[in-house]
């Protein structure tokens, strides 16, 4: 009786509760890789590893590659990052060093509140406002700048409809600010005050205290947001259908082009494709966005990894 | 007050379990999206008029297609018929219930509906990217008589995988060798130009937004959105207008009885017939091992030809020919239980 007393009861109850609960997602985990393997295995058997680098996605023809679904994610979400990370950056920034305190309040709800907006009311909003707009306004202002540039100006090439890769990644990128920029703000404020304020006593400009204190500091909570961005980005389905064109066939570099995403090519396609190597093929693409994401975490790790090392040694 | 609250949720709770075990003589269904909404009418009415119940939902074809082969509905509905050698593999039957029709709706301000007249080769080209302006020589000779603009042609198109898609691309495969080979037929194919929008909505939507842009929607679509869309030359060289008599006239036409339904209403014969037309299709199990459920199905088809017309009319879909339905009740009777005698009664 003696051995059982109430708090070791408690303390197993408790440890062997957590422990499941963490076995579980190991459980979930392992389940959807095995499932995707499983439902997708007369594909992987049929294609091969050619699936990943063949362009065409054929359905009557029975002929399926991921390539282009591939190509369309990766570009829409690096570029999404691209504008997102600079301009979530300088809100956090805002919010955490220059805001009077009056507007940081009201400032930092309004960008959560944007964050909790559904993404299919960004994806009628980029459809019905946004891309006739950018038609006819941004789209021919890059092309005259920035498409006038030698190497970067084959990105920025061609007809601008307002529907295509760049669309699709401006609105992920909208999408993504509220949720970098929430992640950057709350680990910008646990830099202490001390830190900040010996940097400023010995006559840091805000720039410097920021760029040299407040970064280094939050690092591992930056990446970890971005990361977050990205994640988001690259299973983003309803804003990017609905903005990206869908497009199945590769016309070119530039991102004023029409292109397809893993994500809104299942949406678009599962609901009816009818025969077997079909329906395999899609949920091939779900396994490799889930290669994507868990090869975008492994890097992110390794980053962090190498950015621990190097500070041992510089220090 | 709160324990009213609590005491009404707790008999809201109960009547909602009584009406869910009631209901477990109702039948039920699964598939196709477009004929969703008058199947979701036919129902209300019907259940108006014999209190039995039918519960639809809309999963696309290629879900119904699954569900049906499952067995885990009484009938499986799908915008693109299965060829016979497929229903023989699957066990199944199958058989049309409406019809409707496609237009291809086009932005071209100043133009009117009925200004552009396109043959079905000339429309294959613009979706091969062949042709690209508005003004291009093939355009122009069709129609001498319109002011034909100096644009691009945005062709815009179904995104996602769709009954509506297989019936247009069936049409172009019929009329252009050239799109048969290259690009073929489905419910998703592989564009060689266009954006795709995703829904009939969508595809609305891009037409109405794009200067120079044209699509093939649904009738309806077209009709509820004071779209302009394009005549067509049907198989017997006329430019009949969109309407329910010549997506009936494609109907009436069909061979239906030598290819167990298996019939696409494209580039149809008859001199008035739209060429765009297509059915939806219900599929059921040949052997029912539930062939009360099965009967009250049919029963549910039985009442929708013969009352359910003008609801369909209402929504703009098109009831089948008397003709059509004689040979749905014949092909009934290939519907059996396990003791292979007829579901369907005549009753």
């Amino acid at each position: 009786m003696s051995s059982f007393r109430q708090g070791t009861l408690g303390d197993w109850v408790f440890l062997n509760l957590t422990r499941s609960a963490a076995i579980f997602v190991l459980l979930m985990l392992a389940g959807t890789i095995a499932s995707l393997v499983y439902g997708a295995w007369p594909a992987i058997e049929k294609f091969g590893f050619g699936f990943l680098w063949s362009g065409e996605w054929n359905p009557p023809a029975e002929r399926f590659g991921a390539l282009i679904p591939i190509y369309g994610t990766l570009a829409t979400s690096l570029v999404a990052l691209i504008i997102a990370v600079p301009v979530s950056f300088g809100i956090a920034l805002f919010l955490t060093e220059m805001a009077p305190v009056w507007l940081k309040r009201p400032l930092g709800i309004a960008i959560e509140l944007l964050a909790g907006i559904p993404s299919i009311v960004y994806g009628m909003w980029g459809l019905l406002v946004f891309a006739p707009v950018f038609a006819k306004y941004a789209q021919p202002l890059l092309a005259n700048t920035l498409g006038k540039l030698p190497v970067i100006g084959e990105l920025f090439s061609g007809p601008g409809l307002g529907i295509g890769i760049l669309s699709a990644a401006v609105v992920l990128a909208i999408m993504t600010i509220p949720f970098i920029a929430s992640v950057m703000r709350d680990v910008f404020d646990v830099t202490p005050a001390m830190l900040k304020e010996s940097a400023y006593g010995v006559g840091a400009t805000t720039w410097e205290v920021v760029w040299n204190v407040v970064l280094p500091y939050t690092k591992v909570g930056v990446i970890g947001g971005v990361m977050l961005g990205l994640g988001r980005a690259l299973g983003e389905t309803m804003a990017v259908t609905f903005l990206i064109g869908n497009m199945n066939v590769f016309g070119g570099f530039s991102l004023f082009l029409p292109g397809n995403s893993i994500a809104s090519a299942l949406a678009n396609e599962f609901a009816e494709a009818e025969s077997a190597i079909y329906t395999a093929s899609l949920i091939e693409l779900g396994l490799i966005l889930f290669f994507i994401t868990f090869i975008v975490l492994s890097l992110s790790k390794l980053l962090l990894m190498q950015l621990s090392r190097q500070e041992g040694a510089t220090t | 007050m709160l324990i009213r609250t609590l005491r009404n949720a707790g008999l809201a709770a109960v009547s909602l379990l009584v009406i869910s075990t009631a209901g477990a003589a109702d039948i039920t269904g699964a598939g196709a999206t477009f004929p969703a909404p008058i199947y979701g009418k036919w129902a209300e009415a019907y259940q108006k008029a014999t209190g039995n119940k039918m519960n639809y939902q809309s999963i696309g074809s290629g879900g119904g297609i699954k569900q049906i082969t499952a067995k885990t509905v009484d009938f499986g509905a799908s915008d693109m018929p299965l060829k016979p050698e497929e229903l023989e593999k699957l066990g199944l039957v199958q058989f049309p219930t409406v019809i409707g029709g496609e237009v291809l709706a086009y932005n071209l301000p100043g133009i009117k509906t009925g200004d552009i007249r396109l043959t079905g080769a000339v429309l294959a080209d613009i979706f091969l990217g062949k042709i690209v302006k508005w003004n291009d020589k093939a355009i122009a000779d069709l129609n001498p008589k319109t002011q034909l603009p100096d644009q691009p042609i945005a062709v815009v198109r179904r995104a996602d995988g769709s009954g509506t898609t297989f019936i247009f691309t069936n049409y172009l495969s019929k009329v252009s060798p050239e799109w048969k080979q290259k690009v073929g037929e489905g419910t998703a194919v592989q564009w060689p130009v266009g954006l795709g929008g995703k829904g009939n909505e969508g595809v609305s939507a891009f037409v109405q937004r794009l200067p120079g842009s044209i699509g093939y929607i649904e009738f309806a679509y077209a009709k509820q959105n004071k779209l302009t869309y394009a005549l067509l030359q049907n198989a017997a060289g006329n430019y009949p207008t969109p309407s329910d008599t010549t997506f009936q006239a494609a109907a009436a036409g069909a061979d239906w009885n030598k290819s167990a339904f298996y019939e696409i209403l494209t580039n149809a014969p008859g001199k008035d017939a739209w060429p765009i037309s297509g059915a939806t299709f219900i599929l059921m199990q040949k052997v029912q091992e539930k062939p009360v459920q099965a009967l009250e199905a049919l029963k549910f088809f039985e009442w929708a030809y013969k009352n359910g017309g003008k609801l369909a009319d209402e929504l703009d879909y098109v009831a089948l020919p008397e003709s059509v339905v004689k040979l749905i009740r014949a092909a009934w009777g290939n519907i059996k239980d396990t003791s292979g005698k007829p579901v369907w009664t005549g009753k």
